[in-house]
């Protein structure tokens, strides 16, 4: 063992001194980031919505529900989906379009199919979903969760 | 007691109170009471007492750094007089700038000056940035000094951003909504990073409370500490004395009193400025759209015109590349810059040499058709994911392009060395100046060229 090897109490204290501070301000930025960490969604946007009975939605059907910024979509087989309604390219509302079947982003041209499926750049993936339920044939929507996706698929979309 | 220790101060009460304020005789009578006025006054020492003659040559400076500080005194007195109309919620917000602009006295000239005096630091701060760039301003002891002002940029850009949201019009909702979007594709945080900023997943009320506490507390008193070290450092260091071309560097150098010599300048410089400003926001109001609708974005959606660059680079790349790789390497870039080995002596000298303004002007030129051309390829000719089906468009419209891009740049610097017999300051200068010349025609590009969906459209 070399003398300089040798921690010495100086340098032991001061080490000591200097995790300490260290740990005081990782807490201190740790405190601030939960301070500052979004709160809860309250109200009606995050919560879960009772939209109807199967009935209500013909199948082939598009309905958009605004307060909870998503659309009820029925495939012509029978199956329903709840598609966010924000653009995955960069946020912007993405309308339904009626007569080419689409939604089309109004704001950099993103085309989607009604099952999300991206028809038509710049969007990099599918329209984000959230999950459906159906209970005793009514459906409800739960818009506290939302469900990023690579690409479409049959898991996505749940039968009466 | 008082009898034998007279009194020298004046007779008069009021006359005590005025010697007790300005200490000094004013105006000073000689050049070294005014050294001494300089010296002993809070603001007035922010200067040196005596300054190089030359370096106060309107044409070296142009005054832009305190035109910078102007605006930002005038930006803090207009943002405390909108504080008191203004209350940071989604029910109020829009309906304040309403109130603001048709019954509360003056309400409409102080947004005016609060908003253009906003973009008019914007454009300064940019230009500062050139100025020191191409009189070699950064160079050693200043590099750090650089790297200062190189986040003062960027708060500069940060503060327009937050403050863009307040009026809660279609315009801020939807600008804030695309630019808010670009961080949820910062590379394994992003998600997070987003729903932090925004306070949910959405643009909303907890998104204009994070605003307005970004754009009136945090970001002004963050800039005001950095601003104040920025021109500490330039106090300190002296600023670089502009040179012609055959000037040799140990030249002698006149000095001359600051006062009047430098704050004459200044003050008639600002006064300037301050009526120019005036008048124009008295003509041209800012901006109002109708109040802030989330279920429909506008038809195009653009982003704020100083984020028009970038808005077009999204256009062209992907998402990560566009937003993130591609701002982040300029960024690297310009803060490596006075670090990088200086191969001429060149401080104070615009454009460094006769040779390096040949070859800005050839970068210039380059950038001018190159950048136009580029785009016009992209958007009607080359559709690279479509070439390339078998890879993910990250990489197909990131890192090839990128990467192709990147092998012209050196080419071009290789090419100016070679054919120009230019130095490597001089070659790097040639490539900065085709980058920045790309940036303002790519700016342009998206402020005026661009329409409906983002197609590209004639504007006349
Ligand atoms: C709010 C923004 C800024 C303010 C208020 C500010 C203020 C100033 C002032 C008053 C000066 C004295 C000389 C002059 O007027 O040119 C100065 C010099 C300087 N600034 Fe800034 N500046 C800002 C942004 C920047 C930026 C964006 C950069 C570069 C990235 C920068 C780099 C420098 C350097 C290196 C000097 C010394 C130049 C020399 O000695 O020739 N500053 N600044
Ligand atoms: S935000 Fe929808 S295409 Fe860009």
């Amino acid at each position: 063992m070399s003398e300089s090897k040798k921690i010495t109490r100086r340098d032991f204290l001061k080490i000591a001194w200097g995790a300490a501070g260290a740990l005081a301000l990782l807490e201190a930025g740790g405190i601030v980031l939960k301070f500052l960490s979004p709160k809860a969604a309250e109200g009606e946007f995050g919560g879960v919505f009772t939209v109807g009975n199967v009935e209500d939605f013909p199948p082939g059907s598009v309905t958009p529900f605004n307060a909870g910024r998503f659309y009820l979509v029925r495939l012509a087989d029978g199956g329903f989906l709840a598609l966010y309604r924000k653009c995955t390219h960069l946020g912007c509302a993405v309308p339904w379009d009626q007569t080419s079947g689409r939604f089309v982003c109004p704001c950099h041209g993103s085309e989607f199919e009604p099952d999300g499926m991206v028809l038509n750049p710049p969007a990099p993936r599918p329209l984000d979903r959230f999950p459906v339920i159906i209970e005793d044939g009514v459906v409800k929507v739960d818009t506290g969760t939302i469900i990023q996706r690579d690409r479409t698929g049959p898991d996505d979309i749940v039968y009466p | 007691m008082s009898t034998d220790s007279p009194d020298t101060r004046p007779d008069s009460l009021l006359g005590r109170v005025w010697e007790s304020i300005k200490r000094h005789d004013l105006p000073p009578q000689d050049d070294r009471a005014r050294m001494r006025a300089v010296m002993s006054n809070l603001l007035l020492h922010l200067h040196p007492a005596k300054v190089a003659k030359p370096a106060i040559r309107f044409n070296y400076t142009f005054g832009l750094g305190g035109l910078a500080l102007l605006l930002l005194s005038i930006l803090a007195g207009t943002g405390v007089l909108l504080l008191f109309v203004y209350t940071p919620s989604p029910e109020s917000a829009y309906n304040d700038m309403l109130a603001l602009q048709t019954e509360i006295w003056f309400g409409q000239l102080i947004r005016n000056l609060h908003h253009w005096s906003g973009n008019l630091l914007v454009v300064v701060a940019f230009l500062h940035m050139l100025r020191v760039f191409y009189t070699g301003g950064f160079r050693s002891p200043r590099e750090f000094n650089w790297v200062i002002g190189l986040s003062l940029l960027l708060l500069v850009a940060a503060a327009n951003f937050t403050g863009y949201l307040l009026p809660w019009d279609q315009l801020a909702y939807w600008a804030v909504t695309v630019g808010s979007s670009l961080l949820g594709y910062v590379p394994v945080v992003g998600d997070w990073l987003g729903r932090l900023v925004l306070g949910g997943p959405e643009v909303g009320a907890a998104t204009l409370t994070n605003f307005y506490a970004l754009h009136i507390a945090v970001i002004p008193l963050v800039m005001a500490g950095i601003a104040g070290f920025h021109i500490w450092r330039v106090r300190k260091d002296g600023l670089t004395v502009p040179r012609r071309l055959d000037e040799p560097p140990d030249r002698k150098i006149e000095r001359v009193t600051t006062w009047p010599h430098l704050l004459g300048r200044e003050i008639v410089f600002a006064l300037i400025v301050i009526g120019l400003l005036l008048f124009w926001s008295s003509w041209v109001d800012a901006p109002l759209e109708g109040a802030a609708d989330p279920d429909h974005s506008p038809n195009p959606a653009k982003a704020a015109w100083y984020f028009m660059g970038l808005q077009e680079l999204l256009l062209h790349f992907h998402p990560v590349f566009g937003a993130i790789v591609i701002p982040g390497l300029a960024l690297v870039a310009l803060a490596v810059l006075p670090y990088l080995r200086f191969d001429i002596d060149a401080e104070g000298i615009w454009f460094r040499s006769r040779r390096g303004r040949g070859v800005a002007i050839f970068g210039m030129l380059v950038g001018l058709i190159a950048t136009p051309a580029f785009v016009l390829l992209d958007e009607y000719v080359i559709d690279l994911p479509s070439l390339l089906p078998s890879l993910p468009t990250i990489i197909s419209n990131g890192w090839v392009p990128l990467a192709a891009i990147l092998l012209l740049l050196i080419g071009y610097y290789d090419m100016v060395r070679r054919l120009f017999g230019a130095t490597a300051c001089e070659a790097r200068m040639s490539l900065f100046t085709l980058l920045l010349t790309s940036f303002v025609v790519l700016t342009l590009i998206g402020i005026f060229f661009r329409g409906e969906g983002m197609a590209l459209v004639v504007p006349f």
